[in-house]
Order: C-alpha cells, then sequence, then structure tokens
C-alpha cells in the first residue's frame, strides 16, 4: 500500500471507531433538555438507588482491595504453582459473563446452593439482600485490581526487599511500608477500574440479588427500571453515572500521572 | 567472626564454600557466575543453603543439622547491594531512619542524623534519592546500613554502578572506613582493582574457593589464569 493510502486508512478508521465510541455518549447528553434532566432528577429511584450504589460499591472495593492486595503480593512474590493457579482463578470472572456470574453466585450462596444451605441453617440469608449486591460487584469487580495489583507489585524492586528485611523489617512490615507505596500508583489505578465496573455492574446483581427498590436496586437496575416508564428519567440517571465515572477518572489521571487505566495493567506481565 | 560453611546446588552453580572472617575485609571474587551473588544470598537469608552452617559472632544465623534458620531481618548483617537499594519514595533522612524502628523518634533522628554527618551526607537529608548521584547514594546506603550497628556488612560489587572517577575517590573513602569500623566486611566483586580494600581474597570459581590470601601471595603463586589475571592487575 502506498503511504498516503496507508496513512488516509489509518486517518479514517481511527475516526470511525473514535466517533462510534463517542456518538452515544453525546447522545445522553444532548437529546436532553436542561428541564427534561432536572425533572429526571425528582425521580424517586434516583436517591435510593443512588446511595445503594455508594455503599455497595464502597463495600465491594473495600473487599476487593484488602484481600486482593495481599493475594496479589502472594502472587507477585512466590512465583509457583500455586501463585499460578491463584493468579487464573482470580481472573476468571473476567470472561464470565455477568448473568453467567448471577447464576453462579445463586447456586453458591442462594439458599440451596452449595455453601448458601450451610449459611441457611445457621439463620444466613445471602441472596436478594443488600450484601448479595456486594458480592455480586466484588465477584465481577475484583479481577480488575488483582490484575493490576499483581503487575505493579511484580515491579517493586527485590533488591528494596531484600534490604528492608535487612534493616530489621519484618515481611509484613516490608510489604507495609516498601511494597505498597511503591505500588501505590498502579493499586490506585486497578482500584478505579475495579470501581468503575462494580458501579456499572448490572448483569449478576439482577439475577443474584433481584431489584428491590432501595434494598438491592443499585444506579444500573435503576436506569432498566426508569427506561420502562420513563426514557428521560433513565437518561438522567445515565448522565449522572457517565458524569461520576468521568471524574474519577479525571482525579486519577492527575493523582497518578502515566498508569495504565485499562491495557498493559490489565493484561499483566 | 563469621564463620561459613555451606553448600547450594541452584542451576549450573554447585557452590560449597568455607570462609572465616574475624575483623577484616574479605574480597570475594571471581568470574561472573561463579556463585558471588548466590554467595550473599546465602549470608542473608534470603536463600537457604542445602546444607553447612553459618555463625556469627558464636550465634549460629543457619544449621542445616540443627534445622536452625534465624529470619533475614534477625541476622544483624549490614548490606549494601549493587544499585544500593535506596527506597526511592523516601527522603534521605527517612532512608537512613529506616532501620530504625525500634527506637524513640528522637532517637531515631540523632543516629540517623550522626551517621549521615559521619558519612558527609547531613547537608542532603531532605533530598530523595533521585536527585543523588552515585557516590552520594552509596554513602547514604552505607549510613542506613551502619545505623544499625550491623555485626558484619555484605557489599556487593560497591563500585559497579559508579562512573571512574567517583570510584576512585569512593575506593579510598571505603577502605579508610572499613578499617575505622573494624567489623567483618565481606565484598563480592570481579574488579580487581577493588581488591585494595581487602585484607584477603578469596577466589571463587565454578562454586569454589580457588585460592586464598593477600594480593601478593595471589601474585606469587597464582592457582588459576583467573587469580593471575585479577593479581596482576590489582593494585
Amino acid at each position: 500500500m502506498k503511504t498516503r493510502a496507508w496513512g488516509a486508512a489509518q486517518l479514517l478508521a481511527s475516526a470511525s471507531l473514535a466517533l462510534f465510541l463517542l456518538l452515544p455518549i453525546v447522545a445522553l447528553f444532548a437529546t436532553l433538555s436542561w428541564a427534561d434532566f432536572l425533572g429526571g432528577l425528582r425521580n424517586p429511584l434516583l436517591v435510593p438507588a443512588l446511595r445503594l450504589s455508594l455503599l455497595t460499591t464502597t463495600s465491594s472495593l473495600a473487599l476487593v482491595v484488602m484481600l486482593g492486595s495481599l493475594l496479589a503480593w502472594r502472587v507477585a512474590r512466590n512465583p509457583g504453582r500455586l501463585s499460578r493457579f491463584l493468579e487464573a482463578v482470580s481472573q476468571a470472572p473476567a470472561v464470565i459473563p455477568p448473568a453467567v456470574a448471577g447464576v453462579g453466585l445463586l447456586l453458591a450462596f442462594g439458599r440451596r446452593g452449595l455453601f448458601g444451605s450451610f449459611l441457611d441453617r445457621h439463620g444466613i440469608a445471602l441472596a436478594f439482600t443488600t450484601p448479595a449486591v456486594v458480592l455480586a460487584e466484588a465477584f465481577v469487580s475484583a479481577p480488575f485490581f488483582v490484575q493490576a495489583a499483581i503487575a505493579a507489585f511484580r515491579r517493586v524492586d527485590e533488591n528494596l526487599l531484600v534490604v528492608a528485611r535487612t534493616l530489621g523489617a519484618s515481611p509484613f512490615r516490608t510489604f507495609l511500608r516498601v511494597g505498597l507505596p511503591l505500588a501505590a500508583p498502579g493499586l490506585a489505578a486497578g482500584a478505579a477500574m475495579s470501581w468503575a465496573r462494580a458501579v456499572g455492574e448490572f448483569g449478576a446483581t439482577i439475577l443474584f440479588a433481584g431489584n428491590l427498590t432501595g434494598r438491592t436496586q443499585t444506579m444500573p437496575l435503576a436506569v432498566y427500571t426508569a427506561m420502562e416508564s420513563d426514557l428521560r428519567a433513565a437518561q438522567a440517571l445515565s448522565i449522572i453515572l457517565v458524569v461520576t465515572a468521568f471524574a474519577l477518572l479525571f482525579v486519577l489521571r492527575r493523582m497518578a500521572p502515566g498508569t495504565q487505566l485499562l491495557g498493559a495493567d490489565l493484561r499483566g506481565a | 567472626m563469621l564463620e561459613i560453611a555451606v553448600a547450594r546446588r541452584i542451576g549450573e552453580i554447585d557452590l560449597r564454600v568455607d570462609l572465616a572472617l574475624g575483623r577484616e575485609t574479605v574480597l570475594v571474587a571471581g568470574p561472573n557466575g561463579a556463585g558471588k551473588s548466590t554467595l550473599l544470598r546465602l549470608l542473608l537469608g534470603v536463600l537457604a543453603p542445602d546444607a553447612g552452617r553459618i555463625a556469627l559472632d558464636g550465634q549460629v544465623l543457619f544449621d542445616s543439622g540443627e534445622r536452625i534458620d534465624i529470619a533475614v531481618e534477625e541476622r544483624e548483617l549490614g548490606y549494601l547491594p549493587q544499585d544500593y537499594a535506596l527506597f526511592p519514595h523516601l527522603d534521605v533522612m527517612h532512608n537512613a531512619m529506616f532501620g530504625l524502628a525500634g527506637l524513640q523518634r528522637e532517637e531515631r533522628l540523632l543516629r540517623a542524623t550522626e551517621w549521615l554527618e559521619r558519612l558527609g551526607m547531613g547537608h542532603l537529608s531532605r533530598r530523595f534519592p533521585a536527585a543523588l548521584s552515585g557516590g552520594e547514594r552509596q554513602r547514604v546506603a552505607l549510613a542506613r546500613a551502619l545505623g544499625r550497628n550491623p555485626r558484619a556488612l555484605l557489599l556487593d560489587e560497591p563500585f559497579a554502578s559508579l562512573d571512574p572517577v567517583a570510584r576512585r575517590e569512593l575506593r579510598v573513602s571505603l577502605r579508610e572506613w572499613l578499617r575505622s569500623w573494624r567489623l567483618p566486611a565481606l565484598i563480592v566483586s570481579h574488579d580487581p582493582a577493588d581488591a585494595v580494600l581487602a585484607d584477603r581474597i578469596a577466589v571463587v570459581e565454578k562454586g569454589r574457593i580457588v585460592q586464598q590470601g593477600t594480593l601478593d601471595e595471589l601474585r606469587q603463586s597464582a592457582a588459576s589464569s583467573f587469580v593471575s589475571g585479577f593479581a596482576a592487575e590489582g593494585d
């Protein structure tokens, strides 16, 4: 192909794809009047859904970051069969369709599920409760954090960790004072991606937790519910979701410039 | 006194080393892949010997027979890796204070300041490692290690990451410091010029010590072509 034709092909492909990706976002904003937006904000679904989304995604993020950091540290610092297994398991949810994840969660933690029946005997019911929302969000969002954390921890120079130990630091203090701070930008990027995934979670939640206003109806579920009666309200809720996500992306770029949000970090080393 | 008798097979290298250091500096020299770095990792406790015993001032750090393996952080060894491994997220003062976690804050500050000043780095205490020259990094790393009063020092290719001028200057300084500290010090190096630092040289080839002695002794009866080359250049 001639150089100019090759250049034109790249430009055309880039423009088409960028336009395709941008158009739905633009449409969200462009097709709603200010009055309709304010009207949508008064929809009774909004406040409970927003509150629930905030509560559940913060909880699922805390769960994923705490357990995921330790798992990622182990995988990054102790190469071996167990680590390879742990890494593979922590990635599995990324390729499972969310609806399938919902069915799986129900079969595991539902009243008659593998583990759920045990919980049920002790008077604990998970399915169709707020904790079920947290579990669904943690399940689908964990891979995003864990993979970024493994990559970030792998980039920490082994020599620094050895030196920290020779300076009297226990393995735990070495993790806390050297591993965590040096991996922090990567961890923050992973946490943001993981949080974004959790905020948008729909399929697993509706199957495993249901769609109960104030208890399990998160923002995406509220958008879905609003769509059935009032497109304007759905649109207003969607705009709030999009603006929140972009604001987070912006803050994160500021906080940790140069960190990969998608791409390399998530594919791992 | 640091007593070492270790064996470890790792990949191509079958390392078997018997070595004892008093309050002196011993240079472990040898070509790349001879097992020098492995020896350091065994002493530090990062890697366990297949068999053997390591003792420091009468305390056993490792004994395969007795199943003793003291954790890295409890061996009280000062370690200076090749790139000095300063913590990039901490300034010079906090690097120097890192190893003093058990002490009161004032005491930590005092001791870190004292060592930084002794090594001529007191004025850089607020700098971050990225803003230091290679020579400055080495001094800060030494101050950080020595602040803990280690019972022995392990140095891995201490000048490999410096330019020739800094190398010459710091070699002279380090020789003086090592003499004044009177610690068992083990320096791993493949650079014959580092021989001036040492009271004694142990040459390792293919995992074995092939010869030990002063530079003069090595020169007089070299046990291998590496030894004769090393001794000829080492002045």
